[in-house]
């Protein structure tokens, strides 16, 4: 016989292995990663953040390579000073990226399927902010890990204190990571229309940012550096500048850096209370689109 | 043991009051829920859910308390909106087999079952193309299929035939049909038609501005009637004479008469008298009521009628 025919063998009852909350939370956590890349999508979804991320890691090669021909290791970019540098291009991912995760869900209205199922309120929120967070860190991540291997194979000097630079970097690429999610995730979650989501991140991003920058160059012409430091703690990325130069040890980046551990502890509790803040509105968003 | 149980359940939303003390006792079974469009069938299910805690009264689920073991309930029943609930650009494949995986079904479960799932339902090979490009049809598939990728007890089902010309009406009734009684999983399906539900329901509740209006089984509805549709090729009124000159209650309806059963001899009144009068019986029928009778009435029963006995095979 060269035919086959399908035999319908009627329904089965499913009688195996139901797993529980980790388990779902972690296929939650990974299905967004996934989604943050445009993995499991149509090659359109994939096109801007791989390019993103292969333009994200232009400048570090060409330093590398630099250092590596020139032999001036003081050529190599500072590891803290990376992600600041390459900023709009980490900007531009998050917003692309921030409504894949935060606005698609309750643009085609799919979020009652979660909570009809044993998925908590939470840990959706948690999952999704946990991926974008990561897709972030990779993205600022990698580059950041491509100078340092970059210097070990020049041969840069003072190893032990690249070392110790390095890790730090990692610390502050995670908290970058954290505060952009957090802003970019509540702004897609509000803005659930296709395109506004990506406008209302960069938006979000950019005001704040040129704002600061105004005030800060407006107080550094009257002197008044107490004004221009503190301001700095209104820029997602010069805040979390503060932080890696007041407690990571760091050398500065950006323009406003509050004096002391002080001012370190002050960013970094402001870090921490966007991140919160974050997950409390998305919570409540969330739940809310959940009954719709 | 009923499948849903509420007492006194009353949900005031700030402007409307969408369920207003019902209380109603659901058998296993495919069970319709009939009621006009805002009667309160969509915050029935929400609450049901346990997504939704209602102003006051209580229900149960399965045996379970919607306000202490909403995540247990989750876990054994399926939910399909009446709304478009699919992300467009995820193949049916994938979107139901992250769905399965939200219930916990570990990977390779959650992949056999959603094809598996999505074969019953009638998706082939196009589950393998992004769901943007199907048809209202293969969507609501797609939604009634993540509905019972995890193997539930109990789907809810919210206005499946929404949406369908009458051809995928009819294979939407089957199948839910199917999943009562092949699959063995009790349904509880909302419509605003009456007629549709009557086909594939055991039982049907029937609530109206958030109040029950009657919860019975289909039987009860349809053969509480009493009445005969009798259809004759020719002799309609001479049938009709002859069957009044007898005393039997018999009205004309359209190409046919109507005959109200006083008892068993009705049956033989009526055979005799097509014999006698040597006309041709094209058709004898039971008349049945149709359920939308219950809104036509001039009275309804009061509320909260005792359920009526579980439908069997029809």
């Amino acid at each position: 016989m060269t035919t086959s025919t399908i035999h319908d063998i009627g329904y089965r009852r499913y009688e195996g292995r139901r797993l529980g909350r980790a388990y779902v939370l972690r296929s939650l956590f990974v299905h967004n990663l996934r989604a943050a890349f445009g993995l499991g999508r149509p090659a359109r979804s994939k096109v801007m953040p791989f390019l993103l991320g292969l333009i994200v890691l232009v400048p570090a090669l060409a330093d590398v390579g630099a250092v590596s021909i020139t032999h001036r290791p003081e050529l190599l970019i500072h590891y803290s000073a990376y992600p600041i540098q390459v900023q709009v291009i980490v900007a531009i991912f998050l917003a692309a990226q921030a409504p894949v995760l935060a606005s698609r869900d309750l643009r085609h209205h799919t979020v009652p399927l979660y909570f009809s199922r044993p998925v908590g309120h939470l840990d959706y929120v948690l999952a999704k902010v946990a991926a974008m967070v990561t897709a972030l860190f990779a993205l600022m991540a990698v580059p950041v890990t491509v100078l340092y291997a970059g210097g070990l194979i020049a041969k840069v000097p003072h190893r032990a204190d690249h070392l110790g630079h390095y890790l730090g970097a990692l610390v502050g690429c995670a908290l970058f990571a954290v505060v952009l999610a957090a802003i970019g995730t509540v702004v897609a979650a509000f803005t659930p229309r296709r395109g506004f989501g990506v406008a209302a991140v960069i938006a979000v991003y950019l005001l704040p940012t040129v704002f600061v920058r105004l005030v800060q160059a407006i107080a550094e012409e009257r002197t008044d550096f107490t004004l221009e430091a503190w301001m700095g703690l209104f820029a997602p990325f010069n805040l979390v500048d503060i932080v890696q130069v007041r407690l990571l040890g760091a050398p500065q980046t950006a323009t406003g850096i509050p004096p002391g551990v002080t001012g370190g502890l002050v960013a970094l509790a402001v870090c921490a209370a966007l991140a919160g803040g974050s997950v409390a509105v998305l919570y409540a968003r969330f739940r809310k689109a959940g009954l719709s | 043991m009923p499948i849903i149980a509420t007492q006194g359940l009353t949900m005031r939303f700030p402007r409307v009051t969408a369920l207003d003390d019902l209380t109603v006792t659901v058998p296993e079974g495919v069970v319709g829920l009939v009621g006009a469009n805002g009667a309160g069938k969509s915050t029935l299910i929400k609450i049901l859910l346990g997504l939704l805690p209602p102003t006051s009264g209580r229900a149960e689920v399965l045996g379970l308390d919607i306000a202490r073991e909403g995540m247990r309930i989750r876990e054994r029943v399926g939910f399909m909106p009446e709304y478009e609930c699919l992300p467009p650009d995820m193949s049916a494949t994938e979107f139901v087999v992250h769905m399965a995986r939200m219930c916990g079904l570990p990977p390779s479960a959650a992949r056999e079952r959603a094809a598996d799932t999505l074969r019953h339902v009638g998706l082939y090979e196009e589950r393998y193309r992004p769901i943007g490009g199907y048809s209202t049809g293969m969507r609501q598939r797609v939604k009634l299929a993540q509905a019972l990728v995890h193997d539930p007890s109990l789907v809810f089902l919210d206005e499946p035939t929404n949406g369908l010309d009458p051809a995928g009406r009819d294979e939407m009734l089957a199948l839910i049909r199917r999943i009562g009684a092949d699959f063995g999983i009790s349904v509880l399906v909302t419509s605003h038609l009456l007629g549709e539900l009557e086909r594939v329901c055991d039982h049907i509740v029937v609530v109206d501005g958030g109040r029950l209006l009657r919860s019975q089984a289909v039987d009860a509805y349809t053969t509480a009637s009493g009445a005969l549709t009798v259809e004759v090729e020719e002799g309609r009124d001479v049938l009709g004479r002859h069957l009044h000159d007898r005393g039997v209650q018999v009205h004309p309806e359209g190409r046919h008469l109507v005959v109200q059963v006083a008892g068993e001899d009705t049956y033989d009144l009526i055979r005799d008298g097509v014999a006698d009068l040597e006309l041709r019986l094209v058709r004898l029928e039971q008349r049945r009521h149709r359920i939308e009778e219950v809104f036509t009435e001039q009275q309804a029963p009061p509320p909260g009628v005792l359920p009526g006995p579980p439908g069997g095979p029809r």
